[in-house]
């Protein structure tokens, strides 16, 4: 997702921010996940922008999408090139305003971005996790989450915002912890993957465990599966685009030159694009950490787990306002599963609002300056605090 | 001439009509609710609580952004969703003539809703009447100003069908107002003489037999 991070035209930002962190589930206290094995210590980085109000009911929480980390906003250093993945909505004055809310972006347990994750040291052998780490669910992200929120003194987050993977973390807080939890916007989300979209992830799995450096995951001693791995970002960037995007922004235009290398060079732009992204994206992201976040996402099933199948049961156990918001050229999670969640609501005599947002840039479009988006959001959100029973 | 106290001027006539048949404090549906004039209104003025139903984004976008709560969808799709008898009154203003099947969204607005509030234009007005008879045209009026090519209006409803319609579909009338004035006119007066011939829309609020 990082490749759209933009600068605020305006050069509007929260400035310098830091990256926290706060460790947890100490032996014996370990978490006990989804699967029933029990897991600790565990550490989740994060950061704050904002000021928590006397009161404590200005929290807004931020929950990332895959590759995502808890930088959503400002800088950590002034000569930093690249704002946090979501500067253009959050900062002082914009969609998100940190001027008014305690914003709060926490990454995931099984991340490599400062959480503890399949990469991090197992305290056991002082060796890398590598596939000794378990297999994490958006549940356990979500527990995960919850005791940062104790341990920041938050009982109420006013709203808890997140696309994609992030938004399923919106829809598990809200049925997970729903008196916690006022309002929610899941957005580009779904209450599970398609097949469509499971396949496409095993595909990309697939990628990364057919490099031989993989080997079994054991690979933080030597080489990396870097050609796996970027072609799983490969895979994954197709999917975040549309046809229309695609055309609109490669068509079959070549790269650099005027006619086909008849080699196999990259020779259209699109080649040229996804090479690139790919390339870029194992220089900060770790394969290990692809495989555990896109099984928990694949294996997310809200209904499921919440409403034996239905989820219109497991809805009746939230309270939250909603704002879901899907975007017209999105095929992996298209409109029409927002629609269904919507509907699940809706029979629940819930507060829902739904947009399908016109965008041509398909699942990614949340990532991008959207100017409707922005006053949608900052609409909600203005209503939800001004509703809110102090 | 009014007989309706309007609070606020600002708002469509037949809105303002519509607000002042709302008991404060109900919970309310408007389908194809616009940019939210009236949920506005009402929950200013009325301490209404509700949703609205709209088609086209722009506008959706407008109502969420001043802080309303609205779904993008089609009313057709989006009403038979709700829980029976959710609202105290589901709105229907000046959309009822684009509608495919008006009997089966008469029927699931009354089930989900407990009183029905449905205003439309008036197909019989005089003007109506004298376009078909003297020029043979199909009518274009300031109400209705369209072509028959390229009309969302594919139905031709005057006050005494409605009233037809709402017994055939075994419902009841609880109160109606026939009202003149131009769609967008911020006034207009109430017609109690022949409204049939004389009102630019009829508006009805509709029950169920038995409540």
């Amino acid at each position: 997702m990082s490749e759209y991070i933009e600068h605020d035209q305006e050069g509007i930002s929260v400035g310098i921010v830091e990256k926290k962190f706060f460790t947890f589930a100490d032996p014996p206290d370990e978490m006990v996940l989804e699967n029933g094995a029990r897991f600790g210590p565990a550490t989740l980085a994060y950061e704050t922008y904002g000021e928590l109000n006397a009161d404590k009911s200005n929290v807004v929480l931020i929950l990332h999408a895959l590759s995502g980390d808890s930088h959503a906003a400002g800088y950590y250093k002034e000569e930093d090139e690249k704002p946090g993945w979501w500067d253009i909505m959050v900062g002082p004055g914009k969609g998100i305003d940190t001027a008014k809310y305690f914003v709060i972006c926490s990454n995931i347990i099984g991340s490599c971005m400062g959480s503890t994750g399949p990469c991090s040291t197992n305290p056991k052998n002082v060796q890398p996790y590598a596939l000794d780490f378990p297999v994490v669910t958006i549940g356990d992200m979500v527990a995960a989450q919850k005791k940062l929120m104790d341990h920041l003194g938050i009982e109420k987050i006013l709203c808890v915002v997140g696309g994609s993977i992030g938004g399923m973390q919106v829809l598990e807080w809200t049925v997970r912890y729903p008196d916690m939890v006022v309002s929610a916007i899941p957005l580009a989300s779904t209450t599970k993957h398609s097949a469509l979209a499971i396949a496409f992830n095993e595909v990309a799995r697939q990628a990364i465990m057919a490099d031989p450096n993989w080997n079994s995951g054991n690979y933080y001693y030597g080489p990396k599966p870097n050609l796996g791995l970027a072609v799983a970002r490969m895979i994954g960037h197709i999917t975040y685009l549309s046809d229309e995007s695609m055309r609109l922004k490669f068509g079959r235009r070549l790269q650099d030159k005027g006619d086909f290398s008849f080699n196999f060079d990259a020779d259209f732009q699109v080649e040229s694009y996804l090479r690139y992204q790919g390339k870029k994206f194992v220089d900060r992201f770790d394969a290990n950490s692809f495989l555990y976040i896109t099984k928990a996402s694949d294996y997310y099933d809200m209904g499921n787990q919440y409403g034996e199948g239905s989820a219109v049961k497991a809805f009746s156990k939230a309270t939250a306002k909603f704002l879901v918001v899907s975007f017209t050229s999105d095929w992996l999670y298209p409109t029409y599963q927002s629609k269904a969640m919507v509907k699940a609501m809706k029979k629940n005599g819930l507060d829902v609002s739904f947009c399908e947002i016109e965008a041509e840039w398909g699942h990614d479009a949340f990532l991008i300056p959207n100017p409707r988006l922005t006053t949608l959001i900052k609409g909600f959100l203005e209503r939800v605090c001004r509703e809110n029973p102090k | 001439m009014s007989a309706v106290k309007t609070q606020n001027n600002s708002m469509r006539y037949d809105l303002q009509i519509i607000a002042s048949w709302i008991d404060p404090g109900s919970h309310v549906l408007d389908l194809g609710c616009g940019s939210g004039e009236l949920l506005r209104f009402l929950m200013n003025n009325k301490k209404v609580t509700g949703s609205g139903i709209e088609l086209e984004e722009e506008k959706v976008a407008a109502c969420i952004e001043k802080g309303l709560t609205v779904l993008q969808g089609d009313i057709n799709e989006e009403v038979p969703d709700y829980p029976e008898q959710t609202f105290d009154y589901v709105i229907l203003s000046q959309t009822l003539q684009q509608v495919y099947e008006p009997d089966t969204l008469i029927r699931a607005i009354m089930r989900i809703g407990k009183r029905g509030i449905v205003s439309f234009p008036n197909f019989s007005h005089w003007a109506c009447r004298m376009q078909l008879l003297s020029s043979g045209y199909a009518p274009v009026t300031k109400q209705l100003p369209y072509q028959w090519y390229n009309t969302p209006n594919i139905r031709v409803i005057t006050i005494k069908d409605f009233r037809k319609f709402i017994h055939d579909v075994g419902l009841k009338i609880l109160k109606e107002v026939a009202i003149n004035t131009h769609s967008q006119d911020r006034y207009g007066k109430i017609i109690k003489f022949l409204p049939n011939v004389r009102a630019t829309y009829g508006l009805f609020l509709v029950g169920n037999k038995q409540g």
